[in-house]
């Protein structure tokens, strides 16, 4: 192989591998986003997408349909959002403390109930081939697209505009940054954080199918390894702005396929340091954008971190 | 409905109001006691009192948050109930806050928009922005809509304000201490408008405020609360401030001011020497800010709020980092640590004292110890510490400077805010003090204590302490300093002695000119 055509595969793998790996990080993200818009953390994400993952591939197993799966988990995520807005909403609670408490009920929930999966095979995801028609090989498995990855962009551009010009999105960003004024408006906080989050819970559960249905593409219980936790620490990189949500999503998942990209090549030294980019990438992006001054300007006003 | 509520203010379209016999109890607190006051269609009603004597409790019961236990609110002569603020508002009843209630993120016209009931699920912005534009073309002030509204100045936030009420089509505004955080000039000017506003029938305003000036220039009849009773009123041209300041405090003895003792040439003691500091969001928020304060004098630093003056005190206090520049105290550097704050005798008290000069939680005797506690007698051999000398300390403390706590044990969270002020004043002038630094003391206290604690702080200057007070007060500025400085945009752009100034030339230079 000449040195031209294996860069070229490494560039494929690195395109593929970033709309493969960075679809889950795109819900989870997009769903924190609308979340922490509303003026709350929600933590508990990483353990919706497991559980999502986990309730989307028994499904489709015991359905023989991948798509009812994916519906399934954003039901189910939604319902671990709705949990955490409710206990949000009691005196004295605090939503960080509830979100690492619900990841951890969600990855305990999800590997009590994922056990009897781990060996059936089910029905998986379909894909979109984008580029057979160029006959070239390594072109052709990159741009095999899960619809689910245009789902995802579909909805970056649409919530980057509802924020700007609907009701509920104005409505949705005065909870977030003045709870005073909102009920000030008669609006109900406590219930557009409760939406928020359930929303945010559905996109997340989403996330989750994505995992097991198609790319790794089984349950198991190391699947998501920290994805949902990531996906916090992305939003916050992103500056709460929905469309940098879905760049900064590819960007991780362009670092996620650097391993995998490299492996398929037949460079294996350092696999495993190439695997950890993400969490490399993750770590540098909290240093560069940490203050010991004081919050970050675009910040929603209400969440516990920032107050 | 697309957009547009476009209602013109209309002369003879003001609603008058009137409260009869308003009483609120909060557990063994009576707030109101029988309050009745009426506020006529087109007029310019003040509500006067002192922090605590019913003001917001009286506005909250018309507003609806609260529900007065007896009497009754009428709108035009009619009884109406008003179970929440969104009734209030559906009677025409508006009400501008003390502390904004715009959402920072969102920009002017979206503020403007979604306080509307009726918006639309999807906003039709070029519709919307021509309504704003002819809605804008009928008032009497502009302000700029389409950037957030954390960029926007404290005046131009507060005309926002009022704007959102006439967008609104609120017919009757309560302004609540509207000109708190703005320049002399730019109150005026904001409250002139209003009053013209009322004069032509478009509006009825009820205005809480304690500025008596403001009382006289603008408004047609005053009531004065006091201890949740209605203490006394009238018209205005017949009310002189004396008058209105007794109704207000009652037979309450306010100590008397403490005399200003005339100082000859004295020495430098505190050299600010071209201090630049930066704000929360690393902006640039203090300039080469230089200043020379003597030994015996006040140096009143005015400004209106957000022109560094917090930033300030915090880096001169080590609160926050110089980004560059030095201070000198007696031509020695200054850095502002706890070892040389000691030796150089340099005392504070900031705003907000509970937030910065306490530990909320810990007890009066300990935050009153924070200067001493490490030396004898409450500490031996450098570090063991003996809680029987503090308390006795505290105790002294306690009588001398009247603080009001149930003990010495008690957390100091849970003393009232002028009582804080008075802890915390009674720690840092206990000793000997050659520098000290005060920022807005006063703010939000009753009478007596603002007397109070205005006479420690001129009895300091005459014993020759250096004294830094800056103030967003003007009066408070007018009153105590020797010589003023207006601090805009991050630093000094005006220094004058006090007897050859006047607020009208301190009022344009804080405005920025």
């Amino acid at each position: 192989m000449s040195e031209n055509a294996a860069l070229l595969t490494v560039l494929f793998a690195m395109i593929g591998g970033a709309i493969r790996v960075s679809t889950p990080f795109i819900f989870v993200s997009l769903g924190e986003c609308l979340t922490e818009k509303s003026g709350r953390i929600n933590l508990g994400l990483e353990g919706t997408l497991v559980f999502g993952a986990m309730a989307a591939y028994a499904i489709s197993f015991l359905s023989g349909s991948p798509w009812l799966g994916v519906f399934v988990a954003g039901c189910c995520g939604a319902l671990l959002g709705a949990v955490h807005g409710w206990v949000c909403k009691l005196p004295r609670v605090n939503d960080v403390a509830i979100g690492i408490a619900l990841m951890t009920f969600g990855l305990g929930l999800a590997f009590f109930f994922g056990k009897p999966y781990i060996q059936p095979a089910a029905p998986r995801l379909p894909s979109i081939p984008l580029a057979d028609w160029t006959g070239n090989a390594s072109l052709a498995t990159a741009l095999k697209v899960n619809p689910l990855f245009f789902v995802g962009i579909a909805l970056a551009v649409f919530l980057s505009w509802a924020f700007r010009n609907t009701r509920t999105g104005l409505i949705l960003r005065t909870t977030g940054d003045s709870a005073a004024a909102a009920r000030a408006m008669g609006v109900s906080v406590d219930r557009v954080r409760l939406l928020a989050t359930t929303a945010g819970g559905f996109l997340a559960g989403v996330g989750g199918s994505f995992l097991s249905l198609y790319y790794p593409g089984s349950w198991s219980e190391g699947l998501s390894s920290g994805q949902g936790l990531m996906a916090v620490a992305l939003v916050i990189f992103a500056r709460w702005d929905p469309m940098r949500c879905l760049f900064a999503s590819m960007m991780f998942g362009a670092a996620g396929a650097i391993g995998p990209a490299l492996q398929s090549i037949g460079i294996t030294q350092g696999y495993y340091f190439f695997n950890a980019a993400p969490y490399v990438v993750t770590l540098f992006i909290m240093i560069a954008s940490s203050s010991t001054k004081g919050a970050l300007a675009s910040a929603p006003g209400e969440l516990a971190v920032t107050r | 409905m697309s957009a547009l509520p476009a209602h013109t203010p209309a002369p003879g379209r003001a609603i008058g109001l009137e409260t009869a016999g308003i009483g609120k109890i909060f557990g063994p607190l009576v707030a109101l006691d029988d309050v009745s006051i009426k506020v006529p269609a087109g007029s310019f009603h003040a509500l006067l009192g002192e922090n605590g004597a019913g003001k917001s409790t009286l506005v909250k019961c018309i507003m609806g948050f609260y529900q007065p236990d007896r009497g009754q609110v009428m709108v035009d002569g009619r009884e109406i109930q008003v179970k929440n603020p969104r009734e209030a508002r559906a009677a025409g009843i508006g009400m501008v806050y003390q502390h904004f209630t715009l959402v920072p993120s969102l920009t002017g016209a979206e503020n403007l928009v979604i306080s509307r009931l009726d918006v639309p699920a999807v906003i039709d912005w070029t519709a919307e922005k021509k309504a704003l534009d002819t809605f804008l073309q009928r008032m009497p002030f502009r302000v700029p809509l389409d950037v957030p509204v954390a960029h926007l100045a404290a005046g131009e936030k507060q005309k926002l304000e009022i704007l959102k009420q006439l967008y609104l089509d609120q017919r009757f505004l309560i302004l609540d201490e509207p000109t708190s955080v703005l320049t002399p000039g730019e109150a005026d000017e904001m409250l002139g408008l209003v009053r013209g506003m009322t004069q032509r029938g478009e509006i009825t305003v009820l205005m809480i405020t304690h500025k008596f000036r403001e009382v006289t220039a603008f408004a047609d009849d005053v009531s004065v609360l006091r201890r949740g009773r209605f203490a006394g009123g009238g018209k205005v041209s017949e009310l002189s401030h004396d008058a209105m300041a007794r109704m207000m405090i009652g037979d309450t003895v306010v100590r008397a001011r403490a005399e200003r003792k005339p100082m000859g040439k004295t020495p430098v003691v505190l050299h600010l020497a071209g201090l630049f500091a930066e704000d929360d969001e690393g902006l640039p928020a203090v300039k080469e800010f230089e200043l020379k304060v003597h030994s015996g004098e006040i140096v009143g630093i005015a400004g209106v709020s957000g022109n560094g003056q917090s930033q300030l005190v915090e880096a001169i206090s080590g609160q926050r980092e110089l980004s560059s520049g030095r201070m000198f105290i007696h031509d020695q550097p200054f850095e502002p640590k706890r070892g040389a704050m000691d030796r150089f005798k340099v005392f504070g008290l900031p705003e907000e004292p509970l937030k910065n000069a306490t530990v909320p939680n810990m007890s009066v005797a300990e935050n009153m110890a924070f200067r001493s506690f490490d030396k004898p007698p409450i500490a031996s051999i450098g570090w063991w510490l003996r809680p029987g000398p503090m308390r006795q300390k505290a105790r002294e403390l306690i009588a001398r400077y009247r603080v009001k706590t149930p003990s010495t044990e008690t957390p100091i969270a849970n003393l009232s805010g002028g009582n804080v002020q008075r802890a915390v004043l009674a720690r840092e002038l206990s000793g000997d003090v050659d520098v000290l630094i005060v920022a807005n003391p006063c703010f939000g206290l009753d009478f007596a204590s603002v007397a109070e604690i205005r006479s420690q702080i001129m009895e300091q200057r005459n014993r020759g302490a250096a004294v830094l007070l800056v103030s967003e007060d003007l009066d408070e500025v007018l009153e105590l300093a020797d010589r003023v400085a207006v601090m805009s945009g991050g630093t000094i752009t005006y220094v004058a002695p006090i007897g050859e100034t006047d607020r009208t030339t301190i009022g344009a230079h804080m405005a920025g000119h």
